[in-house]
């Protein structure tokens, strides 16, 4: 026979087990697919996209495109100034939302930027004047080329890192990272709160930015490779990464003429949060995966994002629309005395970090953090494998040693979703339900389900469009 | 309002890490009596969290781990020690989980980017099987796809992709399968040799297959290519595909198609085509008016200047059986087919569930005052259920009821070996076939019991020692087909 291909060397079997037994009988290798039906009411849809003739090519560019960015910290500025961003706009992580819809970890984050903006004295003054509507304005941090943390709220005044991907001058942007605990990102708005989000735009934002422009842009694609290898999965493990973009800029930084006392401050402050790093990392994947939207044809997710109220995804076939469900509750630890009671649904940007094939993909990589939900280091390695089921590519550029330095899982393919029923899995901070109230635990979460033969459906109409 | 007791200590130098600890507070806070617990290095912001949780704190280095519990009574503490101490050591206690072992993959696509598989095989229900399919021909990878209720449209999409990237779809609904020696499906063990074989008909080719073998002539291949294939809407693509395939094989000196006959200008387009290839083409199309699949195996044969041999038979010659009825039960549709035209020129139109002829449709009783043939291998006969090939039971069920209604003069069956089928099918049927021999003759009657058995010596089930033990049982064997109807029909002849 004149196949390249023969079924020597082995044969897969998917369905009924008697052939794949006679099979066995012949001494023939046989591979088995465990297959179970796709999610309810998607057969007619994926078929029409597994023969639509654009896919296979379309996949491929998708994938090559978003993982050949690297992406280099260029600046670091206020919103006002990078984004364009007036007195009364609001960016807010997540699809889009209407106040009357938002979670509370939402409002407070802001009522506490109204009150960062002195649009009001007091944050709790807010709350007649986010729902007048009047004079303010909400808009997705996507929509800006932007990504936000939990919340994800960017107000004007509030310094940004500034991404870039040398080879196009794109650009993608995030907001500086306060720490944990009463924070604004989890909802937080209390003066203590406050006060260090002007310390951040008075110290930490201007010394940053003097340290970005007086060294040689840092990678920050690099640093995600290194810092895999340090035990980060860089969503909620991000010590090393933190650690590592201190090196890089602390020699410009001390060299800036900045006053001793703030310098030594602003090491303290990036030293004493692990997660300084999440913020860099995210804008490195948005900026990453953005090189892939608008990919007729292409089934790849480029974003997932959360507003505390809905989960959403956008695919690089289907322009700017989001298909969106309910966010879910997180599963994992709390802190304190809080309880499931007491989380709000999944929120925040970060799983742009995932739908570039780190955090939850990478948990193989992060030992140290699988115990979020009484997970042992076998269930993380089993957890990065089951995400390569549902993706398009190994990312070589960020090996993971445990897995023999097989690259991350990366494009998550709606296709895959639908046809395996198996979820991304995101690692996650919980904010309060309650404004005001912080951070609550972590865990890890999973999207609704719906979304991905919602987002699917919308691929298949294109296609007959496109056929017919 | 009931009193409760706190309880806190430091525990200086001891260290886990913040997860860890996390999932150590809240085993110690579900122990009973215990209504609060944390217990965490003393970082600032832990320290809040415990002072916000009512607790009075002493003074603490970061490097102290404190332990803070709040207890319903003061009994109960060491209760909740132990159960820190059991936590804290279960939290630093190696995963005792199995060294990870893959779990297998979900989709063809993973299947085929994990190993290096040559081909797949599709057998999940219809409406999904292009999906996996496609995930095949991504791959650059041949497919065969069993499944059957696979929509037209997408059986065409799958073929036109295949011949542009010049892979082989063999289905939707294809039973059988040879390739580079190895069975897929249905399959016999036939030796190698010159013939290539198309097979829009899964049965037929196994009859073929097997009369080639007997004759001791093999096959370099036999590739399905689906029941629909050569339809107006599919136009012949996977059989185009095959017999290029065929043709550009060194080893196979003479391909045979084998089909229902397809549509008229289908045909005439094969035909064309097959003009154009280097290698002959015979045909082989089933069907009014056409040569049986026995006759299509001597024209093979003579095609390749062979003999042809006596086909072989096993059991004496049934006695004289009492007037009636003729009854087929099948497990291969195109051996049913076959057995009906065949029939039909003798005695007229033949009542099935797959009929020639629509107005002899049978009802749900299967019950019919005249020939009578049915498939058990039809759709409509498996749903629930496993093919005939494989679990007897429903076929078995009938003959033994047929047997015993006195109407029932002559029993035609097939009996299919091979890969994937039932691995000793004369274990079952040879006993039901002497107990209806017997319960026709404790009614006064004769019975006669004609045998067709697909298979070939190099099957599994060997088909010498499965011929053997139907003959022992009472009924005439043959390896062809066409032959066990003829002479079943001849015992209509005979019967008084």
């Amino acid at each position: 026979m004149t196949s390249t291909h023969t079924p020597a060397d082995g044969v897969v079997a998917s369905g009924v087990s008697i052939f794949a037994d006679a099979l066995d009988a012949q001494a023939v290798p046989v591979s088995r697919v465990d297959w179970r039906p796709p999610m309810e009411g998607t057969a007619d849809d994926l078929a029409t996209v597994a023969t639509d003739p654009l896919r296979v090519d379309a996949n491929r560019r998708a994938a090559e495109a978003m993982m050949a960015v690297q992406a280099m910290i260029v600046d670091v500025a206020p919103a006002s100034e990078v984004l364009g961003l007036e007195k009364g706009q609001f960016l807010h992580a997540g699809p889009p939302l209407a106040w009357e819809n938002a979670s509370g970890p939402m409002r407070g984050a802001l009522m506490g930027a109204a009150a960062l903006e002195a649009l009001v004295d007091d944050p709790e003054d807010a709350e007649a004047l986010f729902a007048s509507g009047q004079s303010v304005s909400l808009e997705p941090c996507h929509h800006r080329s932007a990504v936000g943390p939990m919340a994800g709220v960017v107000s004007p005044s509030m310094w940004m890192w500034v991404l870039e991907d040398p080879t196009d001058g794109r650009r993608t942007y995030c907001s500086l990272n306060e720490g944990l605990g009463k924070v604004l990102r989890y909802g937080a708005y209390g003066p203590e709160v406050l006060e260090r989000l002007r310390w951040m735009s008075d110290v930490l934002g201007p010394l940053l930015s003097k340290a970005v422009r007086g060294s040689e842009p840092v990678n920050a694609t690099s640093i995600l490779g290194q810092m895999l290898q340090m035990g980060d999965e860089a969503h909620n493990r991000n010590r090393a990464g933190t650690l590592m973009l201190m090196r890089d800029l602390a020699p410009a930084m001390v060299n800036s003429g900045a006053d001793a006392a703030d310098i030594a401050k602003v090491f303290e402050f990036m030293g004493g949060n692990d997660h300084f790093f999440l913020n860099v990392a995210m804008p490195a994947c948005k900026l990453a995966l953005d090189a892939a939207r608008g990919i007729e044809g292409s089934t790849m997710v480029v974003a997932m994002a959360r507003n505390g109220t809905e989960f959403g995804i956008q695919t690089a076939g289907t322009g700017d629309e989001w298909f969106t469900g309910p966010a879910q509750i997180a599963d994992g630890l709390y802190l304190g005395g809080y309880g499931p009671d007491d989380a709000n649904p999944d929120i925040g940007d970060s799983a742009i970090t995932e739908t570039a094939g780190i955090g939850g993909f990478a948990m193989a990589t992060a030992p140290a953090i699988v115990r979020f939900v009484g997970g042992s280091v076998p269930d993380a390695l089993a957890t990065t494998r089951r995400m390569r089921e549902i993706t398009l590519a190994e990312n070589d550029r960020w090996p993971i040693p445990v897995l023999d330095f097989m690259g991350t899982p990366t494009g998550i393919d709606v296709t895959k979703v639908c046809r395996t029923g198996v979820l991304p899995q995101i690692n996650t901070g919980m904010a309060g339900r309650v404004a005001g109230t912080g951070q609550v635990g972590a865990g890890l979460v999973t999207p609704p389900a719906e979304i991905f033969p919602k987002a699917l459906a919308a691929l298949a109409a294109r296609t007959r469009a496109r056929q017919s | 309002m009931t009193t409760s007791t706190d309880h806190v200590a430091l525990r200086p130098g001891a260290y886990a890490d913040s997860v860890a600890l996390l999932q150590v507070s809240k085993d110690v806070a579900a122990v009973d009596g215990v209504l609060a617990a944390q217990v965490a290095m003393a970082t600032e912001l832990n320290r809040e969290v415990i002072a916000q949780m009512g607790f009075e704190l002493p003074d603490t280095t970061p490097n102290d781990m404190i332990v803070a519990i709040r207890l319903e009574d003061p009994s109960r503490l060491d209760a909740a020690l132990a159960a820190v101490d059991a936590a804290l050591a279960a939290a630093s206690r190696r995963s005792d989980g199995e060294a990870s072992v893959e779990d297998p993959p979900r989709t063809i696509g993973r299947a085929l980017e994990r190993g290096d598989a040559g081909l797949a095989l599709v057998s999940v229900p219809g409406q999904y099987a292009a999906v996996e399919a496609m995930d095949a021909l991504d791959a650059g990878r041949d497919v065969m796809i069993f499944s059957d209720n696979v929509p037209v449209e997408q059986e065409v999409a799958l073929k036109r992709v295949a011949a542009e990237r010049d892979l082989l779809v063999m289905g939707p609904d294809c039973g059988t399968a040879m390739v580079d020696g190895i069975g897929l499906g249905f399959a016999n063990t036939v030796q190698p040799g010159p013939v290539g074989i198309v097979a829009a008909s899964g049965t037929g080719c196994q009859q073929l297959m097997c009369l080639l073998d007997q004759a001791g002539v093999g096959m370099t291949a036999a590739l399905g290519v689906g029941g629909r294939d050569l339809s107006v809407d599919v136009a012949a693509l996977s059989t185009k595909q095959a017999m290029k395939r065929l043709d550009a094989d060194e080893a196979t000196e003479l391909i045979v198609v084998v089909s229902k006959p397809p549509a008229e200008e289908v045909a005439a387009d094969l035909r064309a085509f097959a003009e154009q290839l280097s290698t002959p083409v015979h045909f082989a199309l089933l069907g009014k008016g056409q040569p049986d699949l026995t006759a299509a195996a001597e024209g093979v044969l003579a095609a390749l200047g062979r003999e042809v041999p006596e086909w072989p038979r096993w059991g004496e010659p049934a006695a004289t059986p009492t007037a009636g009825q003729l009854r087929g039960l099948f497990a291969g549709g195109t051996l049913c087919d076959e057995a009906m035209l065949l029939t039909q020129d003798r005695l007229g139109p033949v009542w099935s569930n797959i009929p020639l002829d629509p107005a002899y449709a049978l009802g749900s009783d299967l019950q019919a005052d005249g020939p009578l043939m049915i498939d058990f291998g039809d759709d409509g006969m498996t749903s629930g259920r496993a093919h005939p090939m494989i679990d007897p039971s429903l076929r078995l069920d009938y003959l033994a009821r047929t047997s015993r209604d006195a109407s029932t003069s002559v029993i035609l069956m097939d009996v299919v070996l091979g890969h994937g089928a039932d691995a000793d099918p004369a274990a079952t049927a040879a006993p039901a076939i002497r107990d209806a021999i017997a319960a026709a003759r404790k009614a006064g009657r004769d019975l006669a019991v004609v045998v067709a058995c697909v298979g070939t010596q190099g099957d599994p089930q060997q088909l010498d020692r499965q011929a053997a033990a139907l003959a022992d049982a009472g009924a005439e064997v043959f390896l062809s087909n066409a032959q066990a109807t003829r002479r079943a029909l001849s015992l209509m002849g005979a019967a008084a």
